[in-house]
Order: structure tokens, then sequence, then C-alpha cells
């Protein structure tokens, strides 16, 4: 809502925006969305949804359920593939190449956009089959290599000092929050560009959440992070800019600080501090 | 953007009646303050020191409000964790609290200048300044005050405004006064007590702009401090060049 100041011919709002510490504008892309419908059959989900995922930062999605956040984070990775009478229109450029042009390998696309789920999924292995998991498929069986991943992955999860002295015992185990961290570490043994985590913390203790959102902030020095949140502090507190997303459309997206202290849109606005929408 | 409304829209109902309260405490408290700096000039006008006792007396209630409001706004701040508008709601009320509670301060300096004054009974020079001034920055609290309550950024912006022009009045009331003191040295401890007033005053209008500027933040989540914004001329009043802004 733009306010012209009938008394002094200042714009004040303008004025407001002009500084940020985060400027989207100016970031290296990573994740280009140049135009994005979904339809889940004739449902439409997500309306001409354009965006540029920044490089090595931190991208939060907001928004009321329904609004279409998880089912654009599945898309970065083409999920959406295995829903029934899911029809995607548009493009998705990972660092310039549209991941859904034909011939597209999609194991390989999924290796390097990974994905981590509300509810931790380790499989019924070991913790340390857990980890090696993704690079046993990509035929990698070399124990040196596999232990050098182990070590570096579980590091990278920070959980590598809480497993070390139990890395063949059973990865179900552990708790929803070493779970959940275990996961992480599986993801990003294979090596991914970009880490897409839906709700990761919405099953876990507050403590887990902390640690699981400390492991977000040191990971984004090497992987592009994008994280589907209910909980907004989670948003304010983990990412560099936010998206808000309301049913289906994108409606605001811009540096986090901005967005949760002085965002432009009413319905934005209305959602973040609680409100009738 | 905002307006006064969306303060009641909240989905709790408790959230909204807490905003809605710690508001109504700092209005309750800027009226009391605007009383304080009120009775303080007629205090010293009218060397009545019974009103000027008053003042004084008054200054316990408000440093009271101050420390109430300000648990108000931590516990909200606690417990509500509020975003975007609602934090800068509670941040302003915060600060604004800050403003007020020196306003009173200055009001009860006034006041004891007043009893001074009083007591060497001659009604001294400068009286016509103190009224001046005192009528200006009396209206810019109340004003603050008002854009506070009704969200008006553009009032807010008249107020940070007019502080230059309370400046310039202070400057040469001082110039004025030094004068008198170079004229007649014996009034010398008679004028220096209403010139501490005066400062007083243009300190209470520094308050209250502050409290505009808290108010264009609250509004339109710009931070003009410091920017010489609120030094720049209205538009409608481009042209008259000669009354420049000192520093």
């Amino acid at each position: 809502m733009r306010h012209e100041s009938p008394s002094h011919g200042i714009d004040l709002d303008a004025l407001g925006r002009k500084k940020q510490a985060f400027n989207l504008a100016s970031e290296p892309v990573t994740l280009e969305v140049p135009g994005l419908s979904l339809f889940y059959g004739s449902k439409q989900a997500l309306h001409d949804v354009r965006m540029n995922i920044p490089k090595h930062r931190v991208t939060a999605f907001i928004g009321p359920s329904g609004c279409g956040k998880s089912t654009l984070l599945r898309c970065f990775n083409r999920m959406n593939d295995l829903v029934d009478g899911c029809r995607v229109e548009g493009a998705i450029n990972l660092d310039g190449q549209n991941i859904y042009r034909k011939g597209v390998d999609v194991a390989e696309l999924r290796r390097r956009v990974g994905m981590v789920f509300q509810k931790p999924n380790p499989f019924p292995k070991s913790i340390y089959e857990n980890v090696v998991y993704g690079l046993r498929i990509q035929g990698i069986n070399k124990k040196r290599t596999l232990d050098d991943a182990v070590e570096w992955a579980l590091k990278g999860a920070a959980l590598w000092d809480e497993v070390k002295d139990r890395l063949h015992d059973s990865a179900l185990g552990l708790s929803g929050g070493q779970q959940q961290r275990l996961v992480i570490a599986r993801t990003i043994a294979v090596e991914p560009e970009v880490l897409l985590l839906d709700e990761p913390c919405s099953a876990l203790d507050p403590i887990s959440t902390l640690k699981v959102e400390e492991l977000i902030f040191e990971l984004k020095s090497k992987y592009t992070i994008v994280i589907v949140t209910h909980n907004m502090q989670q948003a304010a507190r983990v990412s560099d800019y936010t998206a808000f997303m309301y049913m289906g459309k994108l409606i605001e997206y811009g540096d986090t600080d901005t967005l949760f202290t002085n965002p432009a849109q009413k319905q934005t606005e209305d959602y973040i501090t609680g409100r009738y929408g | 953007m905002i307006d006064k409304d969306n303060l009641s829209l909240h989905i709790s109902q408790q959230f909204n009646a807490e905003l809605e309260e710690v508001r109504s405490h700092l209005l309750a408290m800027g009226g009391l303050v605007e009383k304080q700096v009120n009775d303080a000039v007629t205090a010293l006008i009218d060397a009545d020191s019974g009103l000027a006792m008053q003042v004084r007396e008054i200054d316990t209630q408000t440093n009271q409000m101050e420390r109430s409001i300000d648990e108000e706004c931590i516990r909200i701040l606690a417990r509500r964790q509020p975003a975007a508008s609602d934090l800068r709601l509670i941040i302003s009320i915060s600060k604004s609290v800050i403003d007020l509670e020196r306003i009173g301060d200055e009001a009860t300096k006034i006041a004891k200048r007043a009893i001074l004054l009083s007591e060497e009974g001659e009604s001294p020079r400068g009286y016509v300044e103190v009224r001046h001034i005192g009528e200006q920055v009396r209206k810019m609290v109340q004003e603050a005050l008002d854009a506070f309550a009704r969200f008006d950024a553009d009032l807010a912006l008249s107020v940070a405004q007019y502080d230059k022009t309370v400046d310039r009045e202070y400057k040469s009331a001082l110039r004025e006064l030094v004068t008198y003191m170079m004229e007649d040295p014996r009034s010398i401890s008679r004028v220096l007590n209403v010139i501490w007033a005066l400062r007083s005053l243009e300190r209470i209008g520094d308050h209250a702009r502050n409290i505009a500027e808290l108010v264009i933040y609250l509004v339109h989540g710009t931070d003009v401090r410091h920017t010489g914004l609120a030094r720049q001329k209205p538009a409608g009043e481009a042209g008259d060049n000669e009354t420049p802004a000192q520093n």
C-alpha cells in the first residue's frame, strides 16, 4: 500500500525500503523460476510463480496451509512427477538449465537437489549405512572413500560427536532430532548443490530444532538452502530471504529483515502478525 | 503503512487487548506529562510555588508509569514475539516512554526554577519568551501524542519539523537575555534561572520531536532519525529561504 503524504510530498514508504542488508537483485542465482504454474488435475495449485533463489543463501517459504509452498519446493527436484494428475507449465532453471526439459536424468537431478522431509525418515539400517546409501547407489564401494564420507557428512550435520562410537548401531535408536540430522547427513553425503527442507523441525523438540537451525546456518556457506516452515519465528531466525505465498501465488518476496519488520503487502502483514486474512 | 483499526484484528483477542491496553497507558502517561509541562510554565510565569510543587509530585507518578509500561512491553515481546507493525508499535511505545519520562523530568526542573524565582519576588525579564516557547513545546508534545493516538504520520512530520522553529526562537531568546545580563549584572542570578527554564523547554521540544519520529517509524517503518528529513522544508513552503536552520 503506497502512501502519498498530502502535506509534505515526501514518500516515506519508499524511504523505508531503501536500506537493505541483503539485496536480492544483486545475488548470484542458483534456481531461476521464470514463470511456473502447476495443476493437480483441473485445480491450479501454483499461479505463474516467478522468483530467483539466490546461491548459498537460505530462502524460506511461508504461508498458510495449502498455499502451495511445499508444492513449489517439490518442483525444484521434480518430486511432483510422482503425483498422479500433476501437470507443470513453465520452467525452472538450475544453473541456467531447465530441469523440466526433455531427457533430464531425474535421479541425477535429485542428487544435485537433495530433500529433507518433515518426519525424519532414516532407513532401518545402521547409521553408517544410512549415510553412505546414496554413494553406494552411485556404485561407490571403496571402504576408505565411504569412511571419509561418513565422517565429513556427519560432522557437516553436527552429529559426528554424538554418534562416532556407535556408527554401526541402528539409526532407529537415535532421537528424533538426531535422526533428522542423520537424514541431512545422508542428503549432503552425495554433495548436492541445493538442499530442500520441507518443515524439517516440525516433529522436533525446541532444543533439537535449534540444533538443526544452527546446522542450517553452517551449511549455507556450501549449499543453497530452501526451507518451508509453518513456524514464522523459525523463518525469521534462519533465512536470509523470505517468500510469502497465498493461494498458489507468490505475494511478497524479499530480504527477511524487511519482510518481518515492514512488509510491503497487507496480506503479508496480516499473516505474519496473526490477523484475519 | 498501517492504521489504528489494524490493532483490533488479531485472531488472538487477548493480544488485541494487550496492545490496546499498553497503547492507552502510553497515552495516559502522555496526558499527565503534557499537564506537567503546562503547569510548570504557568507556575513559573505566575510565580505559583504551590502549582510548582504539584508538578514535582506528578513526576513520581510518571516515573512509576514508565516502569509499568516498560514491563508490559517486555511481557508482550517475550510472550507474543510480535512482528511487522505490532513489533514497530511495541518498540515505538517502549522508546516513547523514555522521552515522555524525560519531558516529565524537564518539567520538574522548570518547576524547581519556578520555586526559586517565586522566592525572589520580582518578576524578571524573559517571561514573554518562556510563555511563547512554553506554549510552542506544549503544543508539540500534545500533537506528537495526538499523532501517536491516530497513527498520523503527517502530523508527526509537522511536529518533527517544527522543532527547528523552537530551536531558533530559543537561540534568539538566549541572545536577548544575555544582553539583559550585560546591562544589569544584578539580574544575572534571576535571568540564569529563566535561561535554565528555557533550556528545559527546548529539550522538551527535542523529546517531542523524538516521539514524532517514532510515530513515523510506527506508521511507515521508516527510521527518519538523523536523516535530516525532519529538517527539510515542507513542500508547500518552497521559496522561503530567508530563515535557514542553524546547524
